[in-house]
């Protein structure tokens, strides 16, 4: 008995044991919050939270103490657009990829939050890129049969951190995902002249239903073309509480979806949007959040012929809130902060980078005021960082998630280590 | 007719073995007669010897004018730093290189403080020109997946030279780059390499003298195309004996030819083989003059692709994304054979679970050869950041990557495995005067290529839309007034 106990308290490890009470001192603070930038400073830790950040601040007796040495302390980064945890291996192991469904019945109902995996793999490797959270939306819907490849919406999102415990869901229902554009159109028989139309009758089909309930119940409705469970997963997106996350890419798709939006009152967030800055002004006054990749400037379908390394920059100088996505997950799932970084190389201010991947998404998504910024009563979720934090040179040198310092060990460095031992390698340090 | 047709090749024959003395106890023949016809020729295209170059590169670099780029921070692949150094360029070539170079009259000066020179990048995987921008299926052109065995493809014949990603790569610093076919079956076909030049035909990109690619895929790739198909191979098994197959094939083929070629040589009457292009390019293989470009992830399979060279007489010149190299760093060392890496890419098939950062600092420090490449048209645009990357991921482990061995992962080594390290991938002076000059360090972010220079001309310019010219198919689109944005 007392021996499972024990395994039982070494197989939940950190997330069992109570977050300690912690002091990061000697750190160069960018708090993307009110207290701004502290050029030398200290944050206390306690209970999983932060409470209290600046610059003459004494650390409470008995803390541990991390020392950042005048390295940058930055709110855990915050991947978007990654499916973390859902995917173990995505070409070739099926099995073990969760972030898109083929169903005809399941929609909008589709639902990451019963994916998760908080054992995957990938989790620690993305942790090493200093990313403590992130927002894992649903990938494109499989094709598979005529009616599944005819359903519109691709499901619903949902925020978790990348700590070692084993509940990591710190928001469910964080937005609904749509493709636009052409993958939309491929939806809707072929053109988006259709998936316009389709999408507004849908949208009408869930408020009729949400009006006639009982009637649906009893069997008395008119036919309406999502499942029940698709229907009731699109009631707070027609009422405005739920994000619906616009996978669009050209200019013109772009202010017919901001359109759509006004008409059918929704409260969207423009997701790709490569040509978003061709019309930046028109976004900025509809207060619409964008969700961007920092690396694309190729025509790769003729729906983004406009893409270029500018895009974050136009956007950012229009007021437009910006959210630089991760790469492509497996090609980058370490490394959206050196994408922020590429922005700056192409004119977007380096105080506007680190917000997108820190506070900015935290807003959009509805989190801010747990993560995002280094804030007394926001969780702590640190980094400290050896350099720059967009810098491709740099790394983290301390993780917290929830104010418990996560180990620097990944899968990759177990392999390193031993690969390293057989090659008789040893560190010249 | 057939007498007089015997004592041309034997006059013939008498010649060559005098050369080369080669057949020891043998008589030596009286000197034939007089008349010494030359052996009647082929018909055009039926002998695989009598023009090994039908596609050749047109490809000529336009006069270059004499530039000095001075206090530069140099950075050059394998060689010390240079701080505010100079690099002078004239008539397509680096003519110097060093802290202290005399700066010709009439020479013209660039002033690259605070900025850094390297070689131009090289891209040793890439499928820029046959899975162009915009990715559509009607000019999907570099896989042809219609039976595992393709070598008599050539990636040249699918290459559109209107592609923008080639202008992308080049504000990326790339020069020079391999393009390869697809990785859908065992033998993909022949690789072209191009320099990074405008042009409306591929002949016009080519770069001169740059021998072929063989491209060869292990693993995952073709097993899943064939086997859905109800078709071999479906296994990694049935791989190998597709390999084997061809060779077997290829050998005997040689056979034929070097048969053919003898009694001809000898002036007996023969019949030529019938010429077959899969063939072709497996014997130049066998022969030495195309080079195994091999797409192969896993360890394991390395080792079976080099006995598989073993027992059939070849080399393999680079295993082309070998995510698990740092396994077998010693064999590849002993082997001399090249690994084209990623940084960062991994788990994205089972063959690729194991892909850990610190791939090319392993293999640099066990001194086997290695090199980054992108297989993809927006990370060539950022292989600088792919090094720096692959350098910190070393450094973290102890492995000391110097900035210079950095640097030849994306310049010398992979001119290496293309063989073309004696014409450019450094700043060697008498090299082609490649150039990149970076607003900055080359390995942070922040920085992009201010000015690029291929064969001496300026071919990019972040401050100037002229360079380079455009694809035709971006004149006239609405990224025309955003393309040239880089730095602002």
């Amino acid at each position: 008995m007392l021996r499972s106990l024990i395994i039982a308290a070494a197989l939940f490890g950190p997330s069992a044991a109570l977050a300690e009470t912690l002091a990061i001192t000697n750190a160069h603070i960018v708090t993307e919050g009110p207290a701004g930038e502290i050029a030398s400073g200290t944050i206390v830790v306690k209970d999983g939270m932060i409470t209290a950040v600046g610059a003459s601040i004494t650390p409470p007796a008995g803390a541990r103490i991390i020392d950042a040495h005048g390295g940058i302390a930055t709110p855990g980064l915050i991947a978007i657009g990654a499916p973390i945890g859902l995917s173990e291996v995505s070409e070739g192991v099926p099995e073990t990829d969760d972030s898109s469904t083929a169903s005809d019945q399941i929609s909008a109902a589709f639902d990451v939050q019963y994916a998760v995996n908080p054992n995957s793999l990938v989790i620690p490797v993305a942790r090493l890129g200093g990313i403590t959270d992130a927002v894992i939306t649903p990938g494109e819907r499989r094709s598979r049969a005529t009616r599944s490849e005819s359903l519109m919406f691709n499901g619903q999102a949902a925020v978790i951190d990348l700590g070692s415990g084993m509940d990591l869901l710190r928001k469910t229902q964080a937005g609904m995902a749509l493709d636009m554009g052409e993958d939309g159109a491929r939806r809707a028989g072929g053109s988006r002249a259709a998936q316009f139309v389709i999408l507004k009758a849908l949208l009408q089909n869930v408020r009729d239903y949400e009006k006639t309930k009982a009637n649906y119940d009893l069997g008395l409705s008119r036919a309406l073309s999502l499942s029940q469970p698709d229907l009731e997963a699109l009631i707070p997106v027609v009422e405005g509480r739920e994000p619906l996350i616009v996978s669009v890419h050209r200019a013109a798709d772009i202010l017919q979806v901001l359109k759509l939006a006004r008409e059918e009152k929704l409260n969207i967030i423009l997701e790709g949007a490569e040509e978003a800055y061709m019309v930046a002004p028109q976004i900025a006054a509809a207060h619409v959040p964008v969700m961007v990749h920092a690396f694309e400037d190729l025509p790769a379908s003729f729906d983004q012929i406009g893409a270029t390394l500018t895009n974050p920059a136009r956007l950012a100088a229009a007021g437009v809130a910006l959210a630089i996505e991760n790469p492509s997950f497996y090609t980058g799932a370490r490394t959206p902060r050196v994408d922020a970084g590429r922005a700056v190389a192409h004119g977007l201010p380096m105080s506007v980078a680190l917000a997108s991947i820190t506070i900015t998404p935290a807003r959009i998504f509805g989190v801010a005021d747990k993560i995002g910024s280094l804030e007394a009563g926001k969780d702590a979720d640190i980094v400290v960082w050896s350099g720059d934090p967009l810098e491709p040179l740099s790394a983290p040198t301390a993780i917290l998630i929830k104010g418990v310092e996560e180990p620097l060990r990944d899968r990759d460095l177990d392999l390193r280590d031993r690969y390293m031992a057989i090659a008789g390698l040893k560190p010249a340090h | 007719m057939r007498f007089s047709g015997v004592a041309a090749y034997a006059a013939l024959a008498f010649v060559a073995l005098a050369g080369s003395g080669a057949i020891a106890g043998k008589p030596t023949p009286d000197p034939a007669p007089a008349k010494t016809e030359a052996p009647k020729p082929l018909p055009p295209g039926l002998d695989p010897e009598a023009n090994p170059d039908p596609y050749p590169s047109t490809y000529r670099p336009t006069p270059s004018p004499m530039v000095a780029i001075i206090n530069a921070d140099i950075l050059d692949a394998g060689a010390p730093e240079i701080p505010r150094g100079t690099l002078l360029m004239a008539d397509g070539k680096i003519v110097a290189v060093g802290p202290a170079v005399a700066v010709p009259e009439g020479a013209k000066v660039i002033d690259a403080k605070g900025r850094t020179v390297t070689p131009g990048l090289i891209d040793p995987h890439s499928h820029l020109g046959v899975y162009p921008s915009p990715q559509v299926e009607a000019m999907s052109d570099g896989n042809e997946a219609t039976d595992p065995n393709t070598a008599q493809v050539w990636a040249e014949h699918s290459i559109w030279p209107q592609d923008p990603g080639f202008q992308h790569a080049l504000a990326g610093g790339v020069t020079s780059l391999q393009i390869l076919p697809g990785s859908a079956n065992l033998f993909g076909g022949r690789s072209a390499i191009i320099k990074n030049v405008w042009s409306d035909t591929a002949q016009g990109m080519k770069f001169p003298g740059a021998p072929y690619g063989l491209k060869m895929a292990c693993g995952e790739n073709p097993k899943r195309v064939y086997g859905s198909k109800g078709r071999a191979p479906s296994t990694n098994m049935g791989n190998v004996a597709g390999y084997r197959a061809a060779w077997i094939r290829a050998r005997d083929y040689k056979r034929k030819w070097d048969d053919y070629r003898a009694k001809v040589t000898r002036g007996e009457k023969a019949d030529p083989p019938l010429r077959d292009l899969q063939l072709d390019t497996l014997v130049g293989v066998l022969e030495g003059k195309i080079r195994i470009q091999n797409h192969c992830y896993r360890a394991d399979e390395m080792a079976q692709m080099i006995d598989i060279s073993h027992e059939f007489g070849f080399h393999i010149t680079a295993f082309h994304h070998a995510t698990e190299s740092y396994k077998i760093a010693a064999l590849l060392k002993r082997e001399g054979i090249c690994s084209v890496t990623w940084a960062e890419w991994f788990g994205f098939k089972m063959e690729s679970f194991d892909a850990i950062e610190e791939n090319d600092a392993i293999l640099q420090r066990a001194g086997a050869c290695v090199t980054l490449s992108s297989d993809d048209e927006n990370l060539i645009q950022h292989l600088n950041v792919e090094a720096a990357l692959a350098m910190a991921a070393g450094n973290r482990a102890g492995l000391a990557i110097t900035r210079p061995e950095a640097m030849a992962w994306i310049s010398l080594n992979p001119a290496k495995v293309l063989a073309i390290e004696d014409k450019t991938g450094s700043l060697t002076p008498g090299k082609m005067a490649d150039v990149v000059i970076w607003s900055g360090d080359p390995f942070s972010v922040y920085s992009v290529a201010d000015q690029v220079y291929i064969d001496g001309n300026l071919a990019w310019d972040v401050r100037d839309p002229v360079y380079p010219p455009k694809s035709d198919f971006m004149l006239g689109q609405p990224a025309a007034i955003a393309i040239a944005g880089g730095a602002s």
